[in-house]
């Protein structure tokens, strides 16, 4: 070959989409075209999903037909285990899209005397290849062969072959394998297929289970190389990217209103930029959810829609608790305006409920996003996994311009401002801090705006009483050099009105 | 053995054999004509007149590969009698394969 002086032309590996939400766009297009890809794991990891996925999608979407070699189960039962995913393999075997080859070796019915081959297997691929012109074939899982096989050195010299008679065929194949003690296989298959990795894990933390799915090696691409989590839901594997490993999103000058007439004025009276994500903490009966469910309201009378995820009351509770604050959300809720989305945090594991949360704002598209609260969903995760989620949600909603909305219980007491929170703030374009404070037997609301990222806020922790009217921020009041507020500020006002009506009486 | 159990779809070969056996072979090579011919000797010496032979190569006929579960080249199956025994390999250890294939060694007892 001649070496160019100039700088290469960008070299793009051809790669097959596999259509499974999410890999595509951590592999940057999908696995390396005609060549073996290795998905391995650990048992009931998602392994045989993730390979019957690949070849459903590129069946149906990608127009590529595909071989399903089984060594573990019977086209039976996978195509009954696949249906759980709303794939029907044997409508695609009938159509000729997919062929589906159960290979089984009884040990105890085999005897081996003297040389032989696994030519036997080439056959039988190369003939499911030909009959429907298949672009894609699964070997789930080829290590099975080695508990039927007892001459390992005859074996591995074929699985060797195989590999390489897979890439001179052109076919796009996935070999699955079961995760070895030290190695990534128990047999090492890693050795024969090494142009792309993928490791599936499933994990239990603190009996929360979380599956996850990493790109160990990908040759000649650049891929994420992180753990994404992964969701084996009804309709296939999504794979949550962390959307952001850019960022660029578009920055949208149109401001909405947060729902509260005050809280607006105290942004220039126009409210939170479109598209920006809002932190409101505070401790227990501070009024956090009253204040995200004003932005709910307002989105939902601006005609928008709205989605909230409630990890703390039931749908129907928070409808009857927000009409006592005179927010009646039901009439949202029947005209498809408004989804309240209730689950318990312990159903799921943090990414998880990312996932759950992506799909759901995916389906739904709404304007505005509510996540009442966040630090609910931490119950037996790290803080360093509710950043990680959190930027991933965030992203994930700017990208489409949906304004966050996220509630934190703090602990107790005015001054818990940032130590637990300071992790995620950082995230936040604004954040509203809700605080009571005792004084004078009795306990007035505060609200403040600790920041707000490109526009003029106001620095005053204002007062503010929950009614049937709703939230009402009360004007400040503030006679000489100090701000009253409560009782003091009703008992300063009658004082300096008896004292104006008095001097104006003595005029 | 006056009934003979059919236990698959009917083959060409005729039922009638007490031995019936077959050998999987994808084209002719070296391992595969081995196969045969230690096959035919076996066969033979121990179970003269009673046993039938059917050759398939599976590069003429590669659907058959599946029935019988094949992956292995050569691969003698023992569809009679029952219960089915595969030996792998080309046949060359005469002892191995007559106990794979459950067979009472005529004559001298192999030493």
């Amino acid at each position: 070959m001649k070496k160019t002086k100039d700088t290469l032309p960008p070299f793009e590996l051809p790669k097959a989409k596999t259509g499974i939400q999410g890999l595509d766009e951590i592999t940057g297009g999908g696995l390396p075209r005609g060549r073996p890809t290795l998905v391995c794991g650990s048992a009931g990891c998602g392994k045989t999903m993730l390979a019957a996925e690949f070849i459903v999608r590129g069946a149906t979407a990608m127009g590529e037909p595909g071989v399903f070699m089984t060594f573990e189960e019977s086209a039976a039962e996978l195509s009954a285990n696949v249906r759980s995913l709303g794939f029907d393999l044997d409508r695609l075997v009938r159509q000729k899209k997919v062929a589906l080859d159960f290979v089984h070796i009884e040990r105890s019915e085999i005897e081996e005397t003297g040389e032989y081959d696994l030519e036997g297997l080439f056959i039988r691929l190369g003939h499911a290849i030909d009959t429907i012109g298949a672009k894609r074939v699964v070997l789930d899982t080829v290590e099975a062969l080695f508990a039927g096989l007892p001459n390992h050195a005859i074996l591995r010299a074929e699985l060797r072959r195989l590999f390489r008679w897979l890439k001179a065929r052109g076919v796009t194949a996935v070999i699955t394998g079961e995760r070895g003690g030290n190695t990534l296989t128990r047999h090492g298959l890693e050795e024969y297929v090494a142009d792309c990795v993928i490791l599936l894990d499933h994990r239990i933390i603190d009996q929360i289970s979380t599956r996850r799915l990493r790109v160990v090696k990908y040759r000649g691409t650049p891929h994420g190389t992180n753990e994404y989590p992964f969701l084996i839901g009804a309709a296939g594997i999504s794979v949550l990217p962390i959307t952001s490993m850019r960022l660029d999103h578009k920055a949208l000058n149109e401001r909405v209103s947060t729902g509260i007439a005050g809280l607006d004025a105290m942004f220039g009276g126009k409210g939170v930029y479109r598209g920006s994500s809002v932190l409101v903490s505070g401790s227990p009966g501070t009024g956090k959810s009253t204040v995200a469910v004003a932005f709910l309201d307002a989105a939902c009378r601006r005609k928008k829609r709205a989605l909230v995820f409630c990890y703390e009351e039931s749908a129907s509770q928070v409808i009857r608790n927000m009409r006592s604050v005179g927010v009646d959300l039901a009439p949202w809720v029947e005209s498809g305006r408004l989804l309240i989305h209730a689950t318990r945090p312990t159903l799921q594991g943090l990414e998880q409920h990312l996932v759950e949360m992506h799909s759901l704002v995916k389906a739904f598209r709404p304007a505005l996003v509510v996540v009442d609260p966040i630090s609910n969903l931490t119950i037996s995760n790290t803080d360093s996994s509710l950043k990680a989620t959190l930027m991933r949600l965030i992203d994930f909603l700017k990208e489409q311009g949906i304004t966050g909305v996220f509630t934190s219980l703090t602990a107790d007491g005015a001054l818990a401002l940032a130590d637990t929170q300071l992790g995620i703030s950082s995230l936040m374009d604004t954040w509203l801090m809700l605080a009571n404070f005792e004084a004078n037997g009795e306990r007035t609301r505060t609200i403040q705006v600790l920041k707000s990222r490109g526009m003029p806020h106001s620095n005053q922790v204002r007062e503010f009483v929950l009614s049937r009217r709703g939230i009402e921020l009360v004007d400040v009041y503030m006679p000489g050099d100090r701000v009253l507020t409560g009782s003091e500020r009703v008992a300063h006002a009658s004082r300096a009105e008896a004292a104006s009506v008095g001097s104006g009486g003595a005029k | 053995m006056s009934t003979v159990p059919e236990t698959k779809a009917k083959r060409k070969v005729a039922a009638s054999a007490e031995w019936q056996l077959r050998l999987y072979v994808a084209g002719q090579t070296a391992k595969s004509v081995a196969a045969l011919d230690n096959l035919k000797r076996l066969c033979e010496s121990h179970l003269a007149g009673r046993y039938e032979i059917e050759v398939i190569d599976l590069l003429v006929n590669p659907t058959l590969a599946a029935g019988d579960q094949i992956l292995a080249v050569p691969t003698l199956v023992r569809k009679f009698p029952e219960p089915i025994r595969k030996i792998i390999g080309d046949l060359s250890n005469e002892g191995k394969v007559l106990v794979g294939l459950d067979v009472q060694p005529i004559g001298k007892a192999p030493s």
